[in-house]
């Protein structure tokens, strides 16, 4: 059974951030979601201060091996989160990841020290792929702020505090360095790739918002090499994600260095993909074939 | 009545071609009956995300009817091949299998449930969109409420839906009204000018409107049915990657602003809970 900062885990397979409602998916299929839940851990939509709508529409695009997203961050704010949806998210049978984003250190502030408190939260994930509305800069993607917001966050709680990691920079080993250094006790990789496409029907941009996020197989090379370079880089844990879709994609991402793994964009296509993927790499069946030429 | 957990393998018991359009029939020995309204995740079992490439992701497609099947239920499905997963599916053939997720989403909803003094119901479908229309109206017939159909498609090589209507019980329904855009048969025009023709009549304020199809047409039915305070359930489509709610990707304005999920808010939706249907 692994353990993963001191959470004991039914098996290495979680969700990613954003990638299953299970709220909704339990009013939809009932109660058998949780007498089979997919995932050893559950990671919540990224939460943010404030209630947001989230993007216009239209938010995904289908590309080879692949989508592109963009969702916008839809959630109920910190306060409808705690009052709605964490008692809800609490009754899974999994210890609870919360995702948070803020723009500012004061909002990461609060999110935290509101999230924390609740004794329904096992672990903390900081989504730092935004803006830092003081600096204009992405927390995510400078090792110095990355550092400092760690510095900052870290004497709020003894929790464990886990850094979701931007792919879209040159170094992501440096900037994993500088989360451990602020005391991040893990690091999560690989959000999304920034990523367009255009609608061949109209030749502008299939995305409302222009651009967006590229998830699924497509990426999993691309994860699998930042992910091998962090974990060389930093002795913190790793949780890896990036296009897994079965067990032995999982198997590389371990052997890549990975702790855990995350599933995200295959359960879309298959919403009993986390336990397929766990029960794939427990059986042996996920022994990593070369790939044909 | 929840869906079953997870996917399942479903064999295609039969399809056909049908006025440019395929039909085809999935045997489902896990689910529950689907209500009219709801829809599948499909994706074919073969040469779906395979090597890469696409498709990749299910897709959601509306069930056109069901019944009694040899150990289970049969699900027909309406598929206008128009890219690469709808084109997967229209080359099914009897003896493969598909990835099933389902019955998903909600219903339409009976007339005296949408509106208390409602005597009837008025079908309106365009193409594709008369899929949900076939069941809906023998699940009406069934219960005795009165029902007429406006069904209206471009051409002969769109009319695939009316077959599929008509084989829902052709005797049931005592008025079916067709419109067309190249004027082959019924109306020459739009089916829409049917529906403002008949909400102009007397009794028409007491029915509620029912509707499936293009954007640009379930918004001429919302705005239609909402100048004159006659309610209609639209079903709607929008690009969906997961239909559980998992995704959010297939959201609609509101009037209030913010979003719905069409997924698990709809795909049935009232006109009053949107803004308006956006089309190009």
């Amino acid at each position: 059974m692994p353990e993963f900062c001191g959470i004991g885990l039914r098996h290495p397979v979680i969700n990613g951030s954003g990638t299953y409602d299970a709220i909704a998916a339990r009013k939809v299929f009932g109660d058998e979601l949780l007498a089979d839940f997919p995932f050893s851990a559950f990671v919540s939509k990224t939460i943010t201060p404030e209630p947001r709508a989230g993007n216009a529409p239209r938010r995904i695009w289908e590309t080879p091996a692949g989508m592109i997203n963009s969702i916008g961050l839809p959630n109920k704010g910190l306060e409808g989160f705690l009052a709605e949806d964490l008692p809800q998210l609490a009754e899974l049978p999994v210890p609870l990841i919360v995702s948070v984003m803020g723009t500012s250190r004061e909002q990461f502030t609060r999110l935290v020290e509101g999230v924390a408190e609740r004794e329904e939260v096992a672990a903390i994930e900081l989504n730092v792929s935004c803006p830092n509305v003081h600096s204009g800069l992405i927390v995510g993607e400078q090792p110095t702020e990355t550092a400092a917001l760690l510095q900052a966050l870290r004497p709020l709680t003894a929790k464990p505090l886990i850094v979701k990691l931007t792919p879209n920079v040159a170094d992501p080993a440096a900037v994993a360095i500088a989360a451990e250094e602020g005391g991040a006790d893990a690091v999560s990789l690989i959000n999304t790739l920034k990523a367009s496409a255009f609608d061949p029907a109209t030749g502008a941009p299939a995305l409302a918002a222009g651009h967006g996020g590229l998830s699924g197989p497509a990426v999993r090379p691309v994860a699998l090499q930042q992910l091998r370079a962090v974990t060389a880089a930093v002795s913190v844990p790793a949780i890896g994600m990036g296009g897994i879709s079965s067990g032995a994609d999982a198997a590389e991402f371990i052997a890549a260095g990975a702790a855990l793994v995350a599933v995200g964009t295959e359960s879309f296509r298959d919403p009993r993909a986390g336990s397929r993927i766990a029960a794939e790499l427990q059986s042996g069946r996920a022994e990593i074939v070369p790939s044909p030429t | 009545m929840n869906a079953p957990f997870g996917r399942r393998l479903c064999a295609v018991s039969e399809g056909r071609d049908s006025g440019g359009y395929r039909v085809f029939s999935l045997l489902d020995h896990e689910g529950p009956e689907p209500l009219p309204g709801q829809f599948y995740m499909l994706a074919a079992a073969s040469r779906w995300a395979e090597r890469g490439g696409r498709p990749f992701l299910p897709r959601a497609i509306s069930v056109a009817e069901t019944g009694p099947a040899a150990d289970g239920i049969r699900l027909d499905f309406l598929i206008e091949g128009v890219g690469p997963g709808t084109d997967r599916l229209c080359a099914l053939r009897e003896g493969d299998e598909v990835w099933l997720t389902g019955p998903l989403g909600n219903a339409f909803s009976e007339p005296r449930q949408a509106s208390p003094r409602a005597a009837g119901a008025i079908l309106v479908g365009g193409g594709i969109g008369i899929a949900p229309l076939a069941i809906l109206r023998r699940t009406f017939a069934e219960q005795g409420i009165p029902l007429r159909a406006l069904l209206g498609f471009r051409n002969e090589a769109h009319s695939g839906g009316l077959e599929l209507f008509c084989a829902s019980g052709g005797d049931l329904c005592p008025e079916v009204r067709l419109a067309t855009e190249d004027g082959h048969r019924g109306h020459h025009g739009y089916v829409t000018d049917l529906l403002l023709t008949m909400l102009e009549g007397d009794d028409a304020q007491s029915a509620v409107v029912y509707s499936c199809g293009p954007p640009a047409m379930l918004e001429a039915v919302r705005s239609l049915c909402a100048e004159r305070a006659v309610p209609c359930e639209l079903a709607m489509e929008s690009p969906m990657a997961c239909g559980f709610g998992a995704c959010f990707g297939c959201v609609v304005p509101k009037p209030d602003g913010g979003y719905m999920r069409l997924c698990v808010d709809g795909p049935v939706v009232r006109g009053e809970q949107i803004a308006e249907v956006t089309h190009a």
